[in-house]
């Protein structure tokens, strides 16, 4: 009987160990940057790669992301990590806009806070108003479908801000009722197919 | 029979994540964000350009690019060629030798896999749809 708890005990401390190796395997496939060579769209026989810099040197030192290019950008120019150029003319007006709009406020998901002054950090007023959105809450119509599209907000993010895949970072208010926060967390790993 | 208790299929459960995460692995990928430009490239015998949106946003704000030069928001959208170029427009509003370095460096942009389409590398839309949804 002492023996086969003694397996038992084995077995489990083994599968402990190979779970725990499974699980920093996966963290490790989100993280780091591929090298140019290895991108998958620079070619490696060019000449450029060998001059260019490669993307884990400039990036590892920005606060982590674990999605997208693995940067949380904002956060990253907050804290002062980046200080990126707001103009390269001396008469170009910069401006920034401090104000929260709430959005789907009818539909089933938690309700989008939409935060001006982190997307006024970066971009101009004129890049989303009037030809993307109407300056007026409530007159315009959203839809997921469009935006999964590359259309509305999907002109950016699931392209060159967070992907689409982070459904809470938009839908991050909930409603009466709902759960405080979503119980999964929606990182997915390269290649899967997001929960419905 | 393997698999028969518990903590067998268990195994062959860890067994089979892992073998998932190292086809993961050893799959390519691109910076996300990264755009291939090949309107003219292929065309003119030259590797298709690739802009970076991490080297340039630790640097420029998109304001800079998408407002103040008029880049559109779309991947091959905005005619760009190197005559516009060496004139200041578009990206030779920096890459003119002074902001930062010149045309002549043809391999630092163009530096893509021959035959790269246009597109936005590793966007939402090409990992969960292989065949991208018709535009209007």
């Amino acid at each position: 009987m002492r023996v086969s708890i003694f397996q038992g005990k084995t077995i489990r401390l083994g599968l402990a160990a190979a779970l725990v190796a499974v699980v920093s395997l996966s963290v490790l496939a989100q993280q780091g940057w591929d090298t140019l060579r290895k991108d998958g769209i620079h070619d490696p026989r060019g000449p450029g790669v060998k001059e260019l810099q490669e993307p884990a040197e400039a990036l590892s030192k920005l606060t982590k992301d674990n999605t997208g290019n693995q940067v949380r950008w904002v956060q990253a120019l907050e804290k002062g990590e980046i200080n990126p150029r707001a103009s390269i003319r001396p008469d170009t007006k910069i401006q920034v806009y401090d104000s929260d709009v709430l959005l789907n406020l009818k539909g089933g998901m938690p309700i989008v806070r939409f935060p001006h002054r982190q997307h006024t950090l970066w971009l101009d007023c004129t890049n989303c108003h009037d030809h993307l959105f109407k300056a007026e809450t409530g007159a315009n119509k959203l839809s997921m479908l469009s935006i999964l599209n590359g259309e509305q907000c999907g002109v950016c993010h699931g392209a060159v801000s967070f992907p689409l895949t982070e459904c809470f970072r938009c839908h991050s208010v909930s409603r009466p009722g709902q759960a405080p926060k979503p119980t999964l967390p929606i990182a997915i790993p390269h290649g899967a197919v997001p929960p419905r | 029979m393997f698999g028969k208790t518990p903590w067998q299929r268990l195994l062959l459960a860890i067994l089979a994540m892992a073998a998932v995460l190292v086809v993961d692995i050893d799959e390519a990928r691109a910076e996300y964000g990264d755009i291939v430009i090949n309107n003219y490239s292929d065309g003119a015998g030259m590797r298709p350009a690739i802009f970076p949106h991490w080297f340039h946003r630790v640097r420029f704000r998109c304001k800079v690019c998408h407002a103040d030069l008029g880049f559109k928001f779309k991947a091959g959208g905005n005619e760009i060629n190197m005559v516009k170029i060496i004139d200041g427009q578009y990206c030779g509003a920096c890459h003119n030798g002074e902001l930062a370095w010149s045309v002549e460096n043809c391999n630092l942009c163009h530096s893509a896999k021959p035959g790269t389409p246009t597109q936005v590398h590793e966007s939402t839309i090409q990992k969960l749809a292989p065949v991208a949804l018709p535009k209007k």
